[in-house]
């Protein structure tokens, strides 16, 4: 019998489980891969930001870049973190202005982000086309890291702390009789609590204690380069949609490589995760037409994972249906870099210790709300 | 233009035009042939090392000279390219990469938009196989696009210079493969309805039934019907200390460089391996006048045709079987290679290293399939079929018919008929990919008066042209099988047809009706004509290679309609006339091991990942902590996180797990993604004139 089952160890569960373990509560991970982060945490480009319009997002992301930025320093495993900001640019009037007019409310949230004007933006990325240029945001404290390498090295520390994990099992049942019984495929485990960080699988988990979680994936797909010298700093997204996609955005990872990524539109529903011959023409074409020099750098790898989306674009974090079971799902995309500020919300909901703040978090991020609204920056 | 590091006679190539240009390496200037690879030009530049690696600063070369590895890669103005695909033109300013390189902010070389079309039949690779479906596909009216990366036709036959083995009925046996692959281009291009790419580098199979496709001047997303995977077979890697040291690369790399671009890459080589492909790598290597010091085989025989094996060794090359390379030597390019004996589980013997000065280690352990397409195309559920060595790695004039019975195949079907392919011609696919079967024991020729061959050929092999060649049908194959043993019965004319033709240089013709005490013997001979004079003594030996006296040229002539085939007569006692088989070229002493055994590193600094330099200690590191799942493995250890893709990595990393005592079962395979070959971001859009 354990305190916990996590549902899950990708870049939402593994977390959590080191969080819960930190705190000496007896935690058991159970994942249908054959190692962590195999479902859509390896799929996950890699950007860590706290630049979002939603209060509860941001105070999440804070504790998540403070987990990333502090990781070599306290472990002394590189997890490929680099803080080089993040640059949401403007080329029309209408998004410099929706961009400008969010900064208020995200510098009240505690984000360090401020405007720059287009010189600015071109010191930034050098070479960024410079036409029609109107500035940008730019978060210096935003950064990158590896997904997978940040998954094992959480997974390591929740072991060190005494985390239990199970691979190559699917749960197919979960029944509450006094404690919970989750049933695999192979065997079946007992808890007390139940945290469902499934991604993807997060609606088909719910349903098992009867909980309807408004999870709905969609389908992206990302790519790499080869590695060159650092030749620009920040992630750069580009809000303005086009025929056929909505944002995309790239950077240049800690070891060189640039990293991709587009948003279909409009969104193709799923969870395969299948590479189409749509993607490289239509992301090359924007890159390209944006920052010219990319054009002359090689395409190593793409692949396609999903984003499990939420009608409104925010999580749904927090305690639903039968007492003891728990839901950390509907990242949105945001899993990876979301994934250690939840972890820590959830631990301390757990043992009953949520701070002021997780308060404003977890009733922000709670199922019985409207999802009327719409995170600006998703 | 006479030069050192250039083929400059060939007993069977033609010499390559003098089209010569300037370029810079680094630079300084050097002169290249217009059109050859820039990476051949490089290294008949006298230039091995292309860069060195940003991980460890270990030196960096050509390893698969294919389109592959992207070990050769140079930055060639300004752009990072693999240089064995970009040819060679005048002024082109080209630099190793040294470290992270830098992505230079220039203009991007203006390509077509991506363009979509829809195809009957699309081959990948106009190899062998590719070009027999394309000819069968092309005469049943079906539209047929034909992509491959490189600048001809042909796959590896353009590397070929040896006669086909098979039977000249089925396969064109006893010419040789570079003209094969001439005779069939033509017979192609000859075809309407089929659509030749060439330089056409296919990236990726995807889920909406699509084949991504870099050509030249713009990407193509091809929509086939059905899907023929020819792209023939990829060379397997060992891992040892020094592996990745430029003049360590693989038999086929090296076939490439002397054969195609006629570059005189070494001065004394050695090869691990013997299968075809080392064997075969050798005779070339004699060919372009190059000293073969020895050849290493694990096996208790090499596993290559005998025939093979027997024609190097009586040039003088010796043989290690039981025997593996343990390192090579270097700073920054090879300098000495030592050997060992293995023992029954292929443990080096401690004792047993001989050492050898070489400037180039050949590594020719074997092929692997290149079916990844393949693999995609069966995920996503697209109708796709697998010919020549990507389905079984076999000889090419297997993959010439297996080719063909896949054409027809895919004809039948798309046609909506039933295939209609004769028994006999699936028959005749299985022998011909029959690796060589059973060695029968010598039998000396008793006969001592006349004309009359004398076949050294004793293992089964599916080959036949001198039954069929024969004006007076005199050689006859036992039961008349492809793979039965040749003999021969009374009544030579002295033509030496069967001598001619002979693929393995297996038959001697015995004359003795001039002189019953000196008889003349006659041999082929593909090496030129100068290196023998008339009245030259030279050493004969038996068919496998041991001196047995020596002989005095007689004459050596061409052999009349047998391009490149010459016949060398030789005036030999009659006590060994019954079992000369060839003349010695190397004399032993040029083979000599040297006598200093240098210390040797540790195996586990033996490099797996060459792209990013990750040894097989850090691979067995992780192995121990407990990690099975090969995404695991990739990700923390970067294995397979390279340009290549994982194709060398992936086939080497089950040897260490199996070293390690794991069992395969519990290994979760790597998730293939694309690309599998990289490409610049800009052919994906087409960029627009300024």
């Amino acid at each position: 019998m354990h305190e916990v089952i996590i549902i899950g160890a990708g870049s939402v569960g593994t977390p959590t489980a080191m969080s819960l373990a930190e705190r000496g509560i007896t935690t058991l991970v159970i994942d249908s891969g054959r190692s962590a982060g195999q479902g859509n945490n390896k799929c996950a480009i890699g950007g860590i930001r706290a630049t979002h319009s939603d209060p509860a997002k941001v105070a999440l992301s804070l504790h998540s870049i403070k987990t990333f930025s502090t990781w070599e320093e306290i472990h002394r495993e590189d997890i490929g973190w680099y803080m080089g900001g993040y640059t949401f640019i403007a080329y029309t009037e209408a998004i410099s202005e929706s961009l400008q007019n969010m900064i208020p409310a995200q510098q009240k949230a505690g984000l360090n982000i401020k405007w720059c004007n287009s010189d600015e933006i071109l010191r930034l990325v050098p070479g960024i086309k410079a036409e029609g240029l109107f500035g940008g945001t730019f978060s210096p404290e935003d950064g990158s890291a590896s997904p997978m390498e940040s998954c094992y090295a959480f997974k390591r520390n929740a072991e060190r702390c005494g985390a239990e994990f199970r691979f190559g099992e699917t749960v197919t049942s979960i029944e509450k009789s006094g404690f919970f019984k989750v049933v695999t495929d192979r065997a079946e485990y007992t808890a007390a609590n139940v945290i469902n960080c499934a991604g993807s699988f997060g609606r088909e988990v719910g349903a098992m204690v009867g909980v309807d979680l408004p999870v709905y994936p969609d389908m992206h797909e990302a790519g790499i380069t080869e590695p060159v010298q650092r030749f620009f700093n920040p992630m750069v997204v580009d809000i303005s949609r086009t025929a056929g996609s909505a944002n995309y955005y790239f950077y240049q990872y800690s070891t060189g490589q640039v990293v991709f990524c587009i948003t279909p539109d409009p969104p193709i529903p799923g969870k395969g995760t299948e590479e189409t011959s749509t993607f490289l023409p239509q992301v090359a074409s924007r890159m390209v037409n944006l920052y010219p020099r990319l054009a002359n750098i090689k395409v190593r790898r793409t692949w396609r994972g999903s984003y499990p989306q939420t009608p409104d674009g925010t999580p749904i974090i927090g305690q639903v249906g039968p007492e003891g079971f728990f839901a950390a799902v509907g990242m949105c995309g945001q899993g990876f870099m979301l994934g250690p500020g939840v972890g820590e919300v959830m631990a301390r909901l757990v043992a009953g210790q949520s701070t002021e703040e997780d308060r404003m978090v977890l009733s922000a991020m709670r199922l019985d709300r409207e999802f009327s609204g719409r995170e600006a920056l998703k | 233009m006479e030069s050192k590091t250039r083929v400059n006679r060939h007993p069977v190539l033609s010499p390559l035009p003098d089209s010569w240009v300037k370029f810079t390496f680094n630079g300084r200037e050097m002169v290249g042939r217009a059109g050859e690879m820039v990476s051949s030009a490089v290294f008949a530049g006298g230039e091995h090392v292309f860069g060195h690696h940003h991980k460890d600063g270990g030196a960096q070369g050509i390893f698969c000279a294919n389109g592959q590895c992207s070990q050769c890669t140079l930055i060639i103005n300004g752009l990072l390219l693999k240089s064995c695909i970009v040819p060679l033109e005048e002024g082109m300013a080209v630099r190793s990469v040294e470290g992270l390189p830098a992505l230079d902010d220039l203009d991007a070389p203006l390509m077509n938009p991506p363009e979509r079309v829809e195809t009957d039949v699309l081959i990948i690779g106009a190899g062998p196989s590719g070009m027999a479906a394309a000819k069968e596909l092309g005469a049943s009216g079906l539209n047929v696009i034909i992509a491959d990366d490189k600048d001809r036709l042909g796959g590896k036959l353009v590397l070929q210079t040896h006669k086909f083995f098979g039977s000249e009925e089925d396969c064109r046996a006893g010419v040789r493969g570079t003209r094969i692959a001439e005779i069939l281009a033509e017979e192609l291009q000859e075809l309407s309805g089929i659509d030749i790419w060439m330089n056409s580098i296919v990236l990726a199979v995807f889920s909406d039934g699509t084949v991504g496709i870099r050509k030249p001047d713009g990407y193509m997303i091809v929509k086939p019907r059905q899907l023929l995977v020819a792209a023939g077979a990829r060379e397997k890697s060992l891992p040892f200390p020094g592996c990745t040291l430029p003049g360590v690369y693989g038999a086929g790399a090296f076939q490439t460089l002397v054969n195609r671009d006629q570059i005189r890459c070494s001065e004394r080589l050695f090869i691990l391996g013997g299968g075809n492909v080392g064997l075969i790598g050798a005779y070339h290597a004699l060919q372009a006048g190059m000293t073969v010091v020895g050849l290493a085989e694990a096996m208790e025989k090499c596993g290559g045709y005998k025939v093979h094996v027997d024609k190097i060794a009586r040039m003088g090359v010796p043989i290690y079987t039981r025997h593996t390379v343990l390192a090579a030597h270097g700073q920054e390019e090879l300098e000495s290679v030592t050997i060992a004996a293995v023992d029954e589980s292929f443990i080096p013997i401690p004792g047993t290293e001989i050492n050898f000065k070489v400037d180039t280690l050949l590594v020719a352990v074997g092929l692997s399939s290149v079916n990844e397409f393949h693999s995609k195309a069966l995920e996503f559920g697209i109708p796709s079929m697998l010919t020549g060595d990507s389905e079984e790695i076999a000889e090419a004039s297997a993959a010439m018919f297996s080719g063909r019975i896949c054409g027809r195949r895919i004809a039948f079907s798309l046609q909506g008929e039933p295939a209609d392919i004769p028994a006999e011609w699936l028959e005749k696919a299985e022998v011909l990919k029959s690796p060589g079967g059973r060695i029968e024991e010598y039998r000396e020729s008793s006969l001592k008066e006349g004309v009359f061959p004398v076949i050294h050929c004793f293992q089964e092999i599916p080959c036949n042209p001198c039954m069929t060649v024969c004006p007076k049908n005199l050689i006859t194959t036992s039961g008349h099988a492809i793979m039965g043993l040749p003999e021969y019965s009374d009544g030579c004319i002295g033509c030496k047809k069967c001598v001619a033709i002979c693929p393995g240089l297996a038959i001697s013709l015995v004359d003795y009706r001039k002189n019953r005490e000196f008889p003349v013997v006659t041999i082929s001979w593909e090496l030129g004509d100068w290196l023998l004079q008339k009245d030259q003594t030279v050493t004969v030996t038996q068919w496998e290679g041991i001196p047995v006296g020596t002989g005095t040229v007689v004459s050596l002539k061409n052999a009349v309609g047998f391009p490149s085939t010459m016949l060398l007569d030789i005036r030999v006692p009659e006590k060994i006339a019954g079992i000369v088989a060839g003349v010695r070229i190397q004399e032993a002493e040029t083979t000599t091991p040297e006598e200093m055994i240098p210390e040797l590193p540790i195996p586990d600094s033996a490099v797996v990942c060459r792209c990013e330099r990750v040894t097989a200690g850090e691979i067995r590191k992780l192995l121990r902590e407990g990690v099975r799942d090969m995404n695991e493995l990739k990700t923390r250890s970067r294995a397979g996180f390279g340009a290549c893709g994982g194709k060398t990595c992936k086939t080497l990393i089950p040897g260490i797990i199996k070293g390690e005592g794991i069992a395969m079962d519990r290994i979760t395979d790597f998730t293939e993604r694309p690309l599998f070959a990289e490409t610049r971001l800009g052919v994906f859009c087409g960029k627009e004139e300024k």
